[in-house]
């Protein structure tokens, strides 16, 4: 499996043990139609390789993330959409294997977490700037006439 | 010397109970004696503490394998220099560097904080005591680094390979400065809520100790990024991979706290957020803590079969956080809020900042901790990765970066606008232009990247406008404005400092991902390869042994116009036979600030070898930026009013602001 490191503590995750690394795609996988294998590198990218931590096919060289690449690109040559690519991989490996999850009722707080948050924060900012007095910035009559004497003087 | 580092950690733990018991009644009593007796055990505290990690490393210096620790993690044939970091390479000894760095920040607040009240200062460091009176008992009682063997092995396991690296030595000491770091506002938060007021000098200690944090933890982030773009061999450089988000999480949330403790310094307005962001910073540096030492990331699984030390830093957590978040339910009423302000103001650009950052923050928590709340509620497994991050972090941050131009421009109270916009007329031509040139002149420009570069620029230019405006560009006569210049604030350096830095940063970022190429393909020695304009020859592999290693090293030859070589790249693929694991030494060769990249992949039976060669167009750039908002923080830390000399002007401002609330 090849080492997961990241940018934060990663010392500290590599006492699991993860180790060695080499070159994901390899020369022998691609497809020799370039803009096949642009579309097979874009789908590797939101494939998951399920034996790794968090890892694309695209990054992983295990050799459960080299099936999936040559999968992938097998659909691809037979003329399948990139849809219904993805739904091939998923009706084999299941959701798990999606980067990014679907829009569905399951993942509903997932994916709307920050817009709820965003609005919502938006409305107790207003909320609470309302309920405070309002600043005051016109001048009364008597300080206008006190700075136009100050300024006059 | 091993046993005296036990020893001196179990004499640490004791110390840290009375620190946190001793000071917090004196405090109550109001007896001045109890509450001294805070300062000099958290600096004894200090002293044991560095006592045991300096066993702790000497074992490591000397190859002691009849420490179980050093048995698992070190090699007798290791260069010192990975011996050494192979101390803090490992879960028990990075949770004693952890309470270090923690007790060393304690021992500051104690020698330094005489200018503070009396009470503030021991409920701090009753606090502090607290922290690592928990992280003492963890480490004792789960992940003690003095166990002994016996007998002794004659040989250790060798440090895991990957980790044999200078990045070691800086990564972890600078990401955990930042993440404890942030414990002293959180110290400082629970302490003015245990008091129930918050003064003028409480605000005034806790920004030079949030800029500290964020300033280390900006660095630990872009060394960890940088270790991982070259020791990786792909050269990806950010993987919203849950583990950096556990970094990232008190980043951002110590980002907008940054930005809080400005408004609540200046203008004591916002008082009761930022005392509340400070909490959740920390408890998110706690969360991280638990996410990468109990396991649960790898699956909520393996959590389960080896529960002990993830149960209990997750007691930890639920005990600070929970009891720090009940504390402030309780008590936030008491504080009064501060200052008005008109919604186009500084202030207001503040908040919104905020808003922007709390929810940035908030998405990339959810979105690390779905995955494992579905499956722990639902059996039902998903993943989180990168494509989600995309599209959810990246919208919330575009509004707040077009925005950061303005918020400098905009006077305290009452801004204006329209002033503020035509002051960033220059700005924003400028990045209009380098949308324009992007968009239309270079050839495979998306409107990602021209739109990026642009903002990038915008970013840029408006920390320049900020700075300009300030000195009095286009007003003054150039000698005055050259004095002014030379008169601002350090503050406001660090302010345009630190923009600047971001706008480098997602420079780098944009041109890599848009203009960035790769070629993956077999070589063999003698051939050559074009990536983007640049030629590069295979000299040939070149076996070579290590001292602890053997490896094949590939050359190649950087071949300039004339035909002659330029310069030389080198890629090895390592073998460590210890732990039978092979790594990839990446080869970087930097231009300019663009980088030319390669890794060697598996060799044929014919010769060939697999090469994967890229070309990352302005880099350097993104960690570039990283130091240079380093470089921001660090010139605030200069500013005038929060150099050593002002204590005793401080204290005078201190005691001449009343408390604002009463209990």
């Amino acid at each position: 499996m090849k080492a997961r490191f990241s940018a934060a503590l990663l010392v500290l995750m590599l006492a699991l043990g993860f180790a060695g690394m080499a070159l994901a795609v390899k020369p022998d996988e691609m497809l020799a139609d370039p803009a096949l294998e642009a579309r097979a590198r874009a789908l590797s990218e939101g494939l998951r390789c399920m034996v790794c931590q968090n890892q694309s096919i695209d990054e992983s060289d295990a050799d459960l993330a080299r099936d999936l690449r040559i999968l992938v690109r097998q659909r691809l040559v037979a003329g399948d959409t990139d849809q219904q690519v993805m739904d091939y991989v998923v009706s084999r490996y299941g959701e798990f294997v999606l980067l990014k999850p679907r829009f569905d009722l399951r993942n509903a707080l997932l994916w709307g977490t920050p817009a709820i948050l965003l609005f919502a924060g938006a409305i107790f900012i207003v909320l609470s700037a309302r309920s405070r007095r309002p600043v005051s910035t016109a001048l009364s009559s008597d300080e206008q006439a006190a700075l136009d004497k100050m300024l006059r003087d | 010397m091993v046993e005296t580092g036990h020893f001196a950690l179990v004499l640490a733990f004791a110390l840290s109970l009375v620190q946190m018991i001793v000071p917090l009644f004196g405090a109550r009593l109001n007896n001045q004696r109890l509450m001294a007796v805070g300062g000099p055990v958290a600096i004894t505290g200090f002293a044991l503490t560095a006592l045991s990690f300096a066993a702790l490393a000497t074992a490591y210096a000397n190859s002691d394998f009849s420490v179980a620790s050093v048995w698992e993690n070190s090699h007798s044939l290791q260069p010192m220099i990975y011996k050494i970091t192979g101390t803090w390479g490992n879960h028990e000894g990075s949770m004693l560097l952890w309470v270090l760095i923690l007790t060393f920040f304690g021992a500051l607040v104690a020698a330094f904080g005489s200018n503070l009240p009396a009470t503030l200062r021991a409920n701090v460091l009753a606090v502090q005591g607290a922290i690592g009176a928990a992280f003492f008992l963890f480490i004792l009682a789960t992940s003690n680094p003095f166990i002994r063997l016996n007998p002794a092995p004659i040989e250790g396991r060798d440090l895991n390979p990957v980790l044999q690296d200078l990045g070691l030595a800086i990564h972890p000491p600078l990401l955990y400065l930042g993440y404890v770091g942030f414990s002293i506002c959180f110290s400082f938060s629970v302490a003015a809520l245990i008091e129930g007021r918050i003064d003028a000098s409480w605000a005034r200690w806790v920004r030079p100790w949030t800029l500290v944090a964020w300033m280390f933890l900006t660095g630990g982030i872009a060394m960890g990024s940088y270790w991982a773009y070259y020791e990786l061999g792909w050269g990806g450089f950010w993987f919203w991979d849950p583990v950096e988000n556990a970094s990232f999480m008190p980043w951002l949330a110590g980002t907008a706290l940054l930005h809080s403790a400005i408004v609540m310094e200046k203008r004591s307005a916002l008082k009761i957020w930022t005392l509340l962001l400070a909490i959740l910073t920390f408890s998110l540096s706690l969360l991280g803590t638990f996410l990468v030492r109990s396991g649960v990331l790898t699956s909520v699984h393996a959590f389960a079969t080896d529960p002990a030390r993830g149960v209990f830093i997750l007691c930890i957590l639920t005990l600070f956080i929970g009891g720090s978040l009940a504390l402030f339910a309780l008590r936030a009423s008491r504080l009064t809020a501060g200052g008005l302000f008109h919604p186009i103001s500084r202030e207001g650009a503040l908040v919104l900042n905020n808003l922007f950052l709390t929810t940035a923050t908030a998405t990339v928590l959810v979105g690390t901790l779905y995955p494992l709340a579905l499956e722990a509620l639902t059996g039902g497994k998903i993943s989180v990765g990168a494509p989600f991050f995309d599209l959810t972090f990246g919208p919330l941050m575009l509004p707040l970066l077009v925005l950061v131009p303005f918020g400098p421009l905009l006077a305290w109270k009452r801004g204006d606008i329209i002033a503020a916009s035509q002051r960033l007329m220059a700005a924003f031509a400028v990045a209009l232009a380098a949308m324009l040139i992007t968009g239309l002149f270079i050839d495979g420009a998306s409107v990602f990247a021209a739109l990026g570069i642009g903002l990038a620029v915008w970013l840029v230019a408006g920390a320049l406008t900020d700075l300009a405006v300030k000195s009095g560009v286009g007003s003054a006569a150039p000698a005055v404005m050259v004095r002014r210049f030379a008169g601002l604030p350090r503050s406001v350096f660090g302010t345009a400092l630190a923009h600047l830095g971001l706008g480098l940063t997602l420079l780098g970022i944009v041109a890599t991902l848009s203009f960035g190429t790769e070629k993956i393909l077999t070589m063999r020695a003698g051939e050559t390869v074009e990536l983007s304009g640049h030629t590069l020859r295979f000299v040939g592999l070149y076996p070579a042994q290590g001292p602890n290693y053997s490896e094949d090293r590939g050359r190649f030859e950087l071949i300039g116009v004339g035909g002659s070589a330029v310069g030389e790249i080198s890629s090895a693929k390592r073998f460590f036979p210890v732990r039978q694991t092979t790594t990839t030494e990446s080869g970087i060769k930097t231009l300019g600030l663009s980088q030319l990249y390669i890794s060697l992949g598996d060799e044929a039976k014919d010769g060939s070898v697999v090469v994967r060669l890229w070309w990352k167009p302005l880099v350097t750039l993104i960690w570039g930026g990283g130091l240079v908002m380093m470089a921001g923080a660090a010139m605030s830390l200069m500013d005038r009013r929060l150099r050593v000399g002002a204590p005793s002007r401080r204290r005078k401002q201190a005691s001449a602001t009343a408390p604002t609330v009463l209990p």
